[in-house]
């Protein structure tokens, strides 16, 4: 898995890509807590992620729920087809908010 | 289900260690798409098996990297019958079930991931007399 990040429209903008699975889901979860600790929103890019398993999804949803404890936005962007329907098995996709494109800004992004 | 169903199509032992789940779902991705199953089907199976094989790392072998997951893929008729064998200690079956989708927490979904996409599925101490046997069965589609 790979990832790169940057600061755009008042959020951070975390790019994941390739399989965040059980070896890597550690390494994702690390990631987005992190991000989370900068104390602004948080917007996932993930069309590049390829496989997501259980435990991938389990750290997004750990990282939303922390996010909400903190009362910071977290959303997903460009969610790759191939993980969206993961979400959509586990009905995820009706409690994340998902982007298709990046917002402009975060402003009620979630 | 009958113990030995159908065409054997693949036989893939990988030592139960999540750093090799990636060439499981390759070898799995592989014969699947080749039986003609959907891009669809062939993605949903391929987590399906995965969250299996997880489930034997984590909660079978509890994290042990020297345990070893076999998979067999069998055809019989129109349907694929995935059965994964491990040597360890036998499980109880009534303690692999799924949890409440309503309740949103990390971690719980990978037996229903399996449940979802799979049409049927079996766990029983295997008849090898070691180990557990999970049978999974899925229409071609």
């Amino acid at each position: 898995m790979q990832h790169t990040q940057r600061f755009e429209g008042g959020a951070l903008v975390i790019a994941l890509a390739g399989d965040v699975d059980l070896e890597q889901s550690p390494k994702a979860r690390e990631i987005l807590l992190a991000g989370l600790e900068q104390g602004i929103d948080i917007l996932v890019e993930m069309s590049g992620v390829t496989y997501i398993d259980s435990s991938g999804v389990a750290s997004l949803v750990e990282a939303f729920q922390l996010a909400k404890q903190k009362g910071r936005s977290f959303a997903l962007v460009s969610v790759n087809p191939a993980a969206l329907r993961v979400l959509q098995l586990a009905r995820l996709d009706k409690v994340f908010v998902i982007h298709e494109t990046l917002p402009e800004s975060t402003d009620g992004a979630g | 289900m009958a113990e030995t169903p159908g065409e054997e199509l693949l036989t893939f032992r990988i030592p139960a260690r999540s750093d090799r789940l990636g060439e499981m779902r390759a070898a799995v991705r592989s014969c699947v798409e080749a039986c003609g199953c959907s891009e669809t089907s062939t993605a949903d199976i391929v987590l399906a098996v995965d969250e299996a094989c997880q489930n034997i790392i984590r909660h079978a072998y509890k994290g042990d990297p020297n345990g070893v997951i076999e998979l067999e893929i069998h055809r019989e008729g129109a349907d694929l019958v995935f059965c994964l064998h491990d040597g360890a200690p036998a499980i109880d079956p009534s303690t692999v079930k799924p949890r409440d989708l309503d309740d949103v927490r990390p971690g719980g979904l990978g037996t229903y991931f399996i449940r979802k996409v799979m049409d049927r599925m079996e766990f029983r101490p295997s008849p090898r007399g070691a180990g557990n046997l999970l049978t999974m069965v899925k229409r071609i589609e």
